[in-house]
């Protein structure tokens, strides 16, 4: 692996195709994307079902790898790594947070955020390893739930410990897919909150949704079609989550005087 | 180098770790499952222990009877199509005893042997046993002691002396706890002193009790209990262990030309080698040991498919653990490392238990059968070693499917 230069891009990808077999049937989930990604962004790729977002995010995610075209992750070509490859990569350069929390149920929130360094190479020492997910868990809000099990805890607090594991290893990029599809309306935009103020102290973020009222947050929206991309534009009416919150607050604050 | 076993070491520790909470959270299926091989091992161990007991037993009943000893019998007679049995054939004389003692070196002490069956009646109470005629070589070559008293001399043999020496049950029967040395004892009709009293034995081989019978002179047998002009057999002792074989184509030899054999004609005698019958007690029994070891060893075989099954499930329980395990970064290695370790403490922990149990299990037969099991560090170590070969063996496959899930798969598992 070459050192990445810096100010490159985080993500490019040139006419990528990924297909898949369903018995004799060829599947085309995504064909030819090309698409550039650079450090900071935060950008939503939004789509339809069958659209073909999830499989490239899997692709992004090093989980799967390209038919074809080219994949350079900081730098790095991901095409014709192995598996062991694969995840060392997802390892060092990758944060990843899922529609569903995934955490290990029956484990603490901070051996939960601890996971990702303890398949490290080289491995964390053990105090460094609790001082990083302490400072992860605070970074999400969630200093004072350390030793909380995920179903002691709501959906909001439980994405918030999920962000906590993928920020811990100080990854290149973070990949939220559906991060808010089971949350509701203000857990969300806490949520989404959270990733614009990570964001702000300059991680990269890509997210996948289906929601216009998520992707409202972030700077840079993808929509893809029938594995393409159809429209790429900067977000030039972005909102802030911590304005939405304060505006909720008010509103709900009227409510009650009425 | 010492970095990388550091590695290696904290890497398989923390592994272990992470192992070891999966198995106490499913603490009634571990232990369920570990019981497969607890019961296993023990089985293996116990039996094993039980078979080196037997054999230790039948060897020293075996070498009871003396060192290095050759028993002579007489051949069987045929009368009319009717066999009589060993020792009825009337053949083998003292005189063949006493050329024996001559002229074979290798000879350290000869005792010519008749026997009957005979009522003993003393002081009021009477005992059906046995009477042997025997020389006073007969205590060196069965390396027996007494307890009181004096064997007779060959003086009392050739005098055919009316004199007994007892055994020690049946000194119990007919004496109870009197001293028997100096009492009459009669034979049938004839009176004997009992002038010594053996130590006891124990049973012999075969089970009877070698500590019920008389020994009186061969002569006095012959002439006054059961007036035989023959023997039924001669108990020889060799001079050493090596010398046995030798020592017994010897007397076959002296003994076939003592009787006109020709050639073609068969053996008018038979020649019992101590050796030899513990040299074939002692395979089959050690036949036996390997046999209950073999068939122990099937519930241990059995017990590891209990694991492999057990951590199939707990793999496809936990897809979704591994998948993200996967995601954020686990090598296949170290999830085939996660599983591998379950299993393999699993198969430890139950082998631990079942050779704890095993021994147990060996200590209470010892106690209820009044028989000593031997429990040897050998078949601890095996059942130590096979059961974690089985855990690696059995556990290999589930963790193999482990490390090789899909992780996008693997996430998306309900």
């Amino acid at each position: 692996m070459n050192p990445p230069v810096k100010n490159q891009s985080v993500i490019q990808l040139r006419e990528l195709v990924k297909t898949y077999k369903t018995g004799e049937v060829e599947v085309k989930a995504v064909r030819s994307v090309t698409l550039q990604i650079a450090r900071g962004e935060f950008v939503a790729i939004m789509g339809a079902s069958g659209s073909g977002k999830s499989t490239l995010m899997n692709t992004l995610g090093c989980l799967d790898q390209p038919t074809r075209g080219e994949y350079l992750l900081d730098g790095v070509a991901v095409a014709g790594l192995n598996r062991q490859q694969l995840a060392r990569l997802r390892n060092q350069k990758l944060g990843f947070v899922f529609q569903g929390f995934n955490l290990l149920s029956r484990t603490t929130a901070l051996e939960n955020v601890e996971l990702p360094m303890f398949y490290s190479h080289p491995l964390v020492p053990l105090r460094a390893r609790r001082q990083r997910a302490v400072e992860a868990l605070e970074k999400v809000g969630l200093g004072d739930r350390q030793q909380h099990h995920p179903s002691q805890l709501s959906g909001g607090q439980q994405q918030r410990i999920a962000i906590a594991r993928a920020l811990v290893n100080r990854p290149e990029l973070v990949l939220a897919d559906e991060p808010t599809g089971n949350l509701d309306t203000r857990t969300s935009i806490e949520i989404m909150e959270l990733f614009q103020q990570l964001n702000d102290t300059g991680i990269t973020i890509v997210m996948v949704t289906h929601e216009l009222d998520i992707a409202a947050y972030c700077k840079r929206v993808v929509v893809m079609r029938d594995g393409q991309i159809v429209s790429d534009t900067q977000n030039e009416k972005r909102r802030t989550a911590a304005q939405e919150l304060k505006r909720l607050d008010e509103a709900e604050q009227k409510a009650k005087l009425a | 180098m010492i970095n990388l076993f550091q590695i290696v070491f904290v890497r398989v520790w923390q592994t272990a770790l992470i192992a070891l909470r999966a198995l106490r959270r499913n603490k009634l299926r571990s232990c369920l499952t570990a019981l497969g091989i607890i019961i296993g091992v023990a089985s293996v161990v116990a039996m094993v222990a039980v078979g080196n007991g037997a054999q230790a037993r039948i060897t020293s009943e075996v070498s009871s009877l003396g060192q290095n000893l050759l028993m002579i019998f007489a051949g069987s007679r045929h009368t009319g199509g009717v066999n009589s049995g060993l020792g009825s054939a009337s053949t083998m004389t003292i005189a063949d005893a006493q050329a024996m003692a001559r002229e074979i070196p290798d000879i350290a002490a000869v005792s010519p042997e008749d026997s009957a069956t005979v009522q003993a009646i003393a002081d009021g109470r009477n005992w059906s046993t046995t009477a042997y005629g025997e020389s006073p070589d007969y205590l060196k070559i069965r390396d027996w002691k007494l307890t009181a008293g004096s064997m007779f001399t060959d003086h009392e043999v050739r005098s055919a002396a009316k004199v007994a020496v007892i055994g020690s049950k049946t000194a119990n029967e007919l004496f109870g706890p009197l001293n028997p040395v100096g009492q009459t004892v009669r034979l049938g009709t004839i009176p004997f002193v009992i002038i010594g009293q053996l130590e006891s034995k124990g049973s012999g081989m075969g089970g009877q009790n070698q500590d019920d019978r008389f020994i009186i002179p061969y002569t006095t047998a012959m002439k006054r209990l059961t007036g035989d002009k023959y023997l039924r057999s001669i108990n020889v002792e060799i001079v050493s262990a090596d010398r046995m074989d030798s020592g017994e184509q010897q007397i076959t030899s002296l003994l076939r030309q003592r009787h006109r054999l020709t050639a073609d004609q068969s053996d008018d005698f038979n020649i019992f080698n101590q050796k030899e019958i513990a040299d074939t007690v002692n395979s089959i029994s050690k036949i036996i040991t390997l046999l209950l070891g073999s068939i122990a060893g099937i519930s241990l075989v059995v017990g590891g498919i209990g694991i492999m099954n057990i951590m199939l499930v707990s793999v496809t329980e936990r897809t979704r653990e591994i998948g993200i395990r996967i995601a954020v970064g686990a090598q296949p290695g170290d999830i085939r490392l996660q599983f591998l370790i379950e299993a393999v403490t699993l198969s430890l922990l139950g082998g631990l238990i079942g050779v704890l149990c095993g021994i147990g299990a060996s200590k209470l037969v010892s106690v209820v059968a009044n028989f000593h099991a031997v429990v040897s560090t050998g078949s601890i170590l095996l059942a130590f070693g096979v059961s974690s070969a089985i855990g690696i063996f059995f556990g290999f496959y589930p963790a193999t499917k482990a490390a090789a899930l899909n992780p996008i798969d693997a996430l998306r598992y309900e």
